[in-house]
């Protein structure tokens, strides 16, 4: 296996772009956005989260089994939410019924 | 020696006898941090889980006590940690092109940082003691929101202090690299040590990039 090196220059623009959306973030909070708050700041967190995942964390330059665990944990994750919050979403339905 | 490709490549010093490579060493323990990675994301998913129930039930007071955080101290913490991310991934470029001296410093600054990090959190807990936002403790709001609250302030209380006890590991870690990089065991060959060690400290920050908008930013317009 090749070693790869990621270059600084990847790094420092990883940051740049890292701060500019805290800047975003914070800004578009003070927006009102209804319902969109919420969904612009988790938007903003994932797009943060995948540049730290892939490039500080080098999961771009990685082996596809790392890969597959990364994704793994993304889809259990995304059990655990989706189990739990179809049930609580869904017991106000009852009562409609 | 270190430096120098090794012929007898079972006679290098920081192959384990199980691995046939260096490679195969470096590839192992990566894949064994990003297994231990997910147990992690799960850890701290149930606890957002358990925060977007909450949230779902009772917005209006979660957004009135998420009001009571300094949105500054988050935002300025949020900057540091990012902030220690880079030299963190500065201090894995080192390591890999065997940069001792700037290894040692980036690991410094890292750490630095993630103790900055915890300062203001602590600034931050203070706060919240003396304003009687701790539930449990002589907890004062305003009579609206009183219960769901101290809901809020729990899980703000656990969530964070959750990641900052992983702060804490952290800062373990970094002075165990420091200490590997001072006597010579990471090199070139065997940077691996340090690039694990940021895969957590990276994690770690991911984590805060999310509690940051979802405590901090509820309902800040109007």
């Amino acid at each position: 296996m090749t070693e790869h090196i990621v270059p600084k220059r990847t790094y420092y623009i990883i940051f740049g772009i890292l701060m500019l959306c805290t800047y975003l973030t914070v800004q578009a909070a003070f927006f009102d956005l209804g319902p969109f708050n919420t969904v612009a700041a988790l938007t903003i967190a994932v797009f943060k989260a995948a540049l730290v995942v892939l490039f500080f964390m080098h999961v771009k330059y990685s082996t596809r089994l790392t890969w597959a665990v990364v994704a793994g944990s993304i889809f259990w994750l995304g059990i655990l939410l989706a189990l739990t919050m179809s049930d609580y979403l869904t017991r106000a339905w009852a009562t409609y019924g | 020696m270190s430096d120098s490709p090794t012929t007898h490549r079972e006679h290098h010093p920081a192959l384990a006898h199980h691995f046939g490579s260096l490679a195969e060493q470096k590839e192992a323990s990566t894949l064994g941090m990003w297994v231990f990675l997910v147990t992690e994301v799960l850890f701290f998913g149930g606890l957002f889980a358990t925060y977007a129930i909450y949230r779902g039930w009772y917005p209006e007071a979660f957004a009135a006590a998420s009001h009571e955080l300094d949105i500054m101290l988050g935002a300025i913490n949020t900057a540091v940690l990012i902030t220690s991310s880079l030299t963190m991934a500065l201090a894995v470029h080192a390591a890999q092109t065997g940069d001792r001296r700037r290894l040692m410093i980036m690991l410094v600054a890292t750490m630095v940082l993630g103790c900055a990090f915890l300062g203001i959190k602590g600034v931050e807990y203070h706060e919240k003691f003396v304003a009687h936002h701790v539930p449990g403790l002589d907890f004062q709001f305003e009579k609206e929101y009183f219960r769901h609250a101290q809901i809020f302030f729990s899980l703000y209380f656990v969530m964070t202090g959750l990641h900052a006890l992983h702060m804490i590991i952290g800062l373990g870690i970094m002075a165990w690299m420091l200490r590997w990089s001072w006597n010579g065991t990471i090199t070139r060959d065997y940077a691996s040590p340090v690039e694990i060690s940021g895969l957590y400290w990276h994690f770690v920050d991911i984590v805060w990039i999310f509690l940051f908008p979802l405590l901090y930013l509820i309902g800040r317009h109007g």
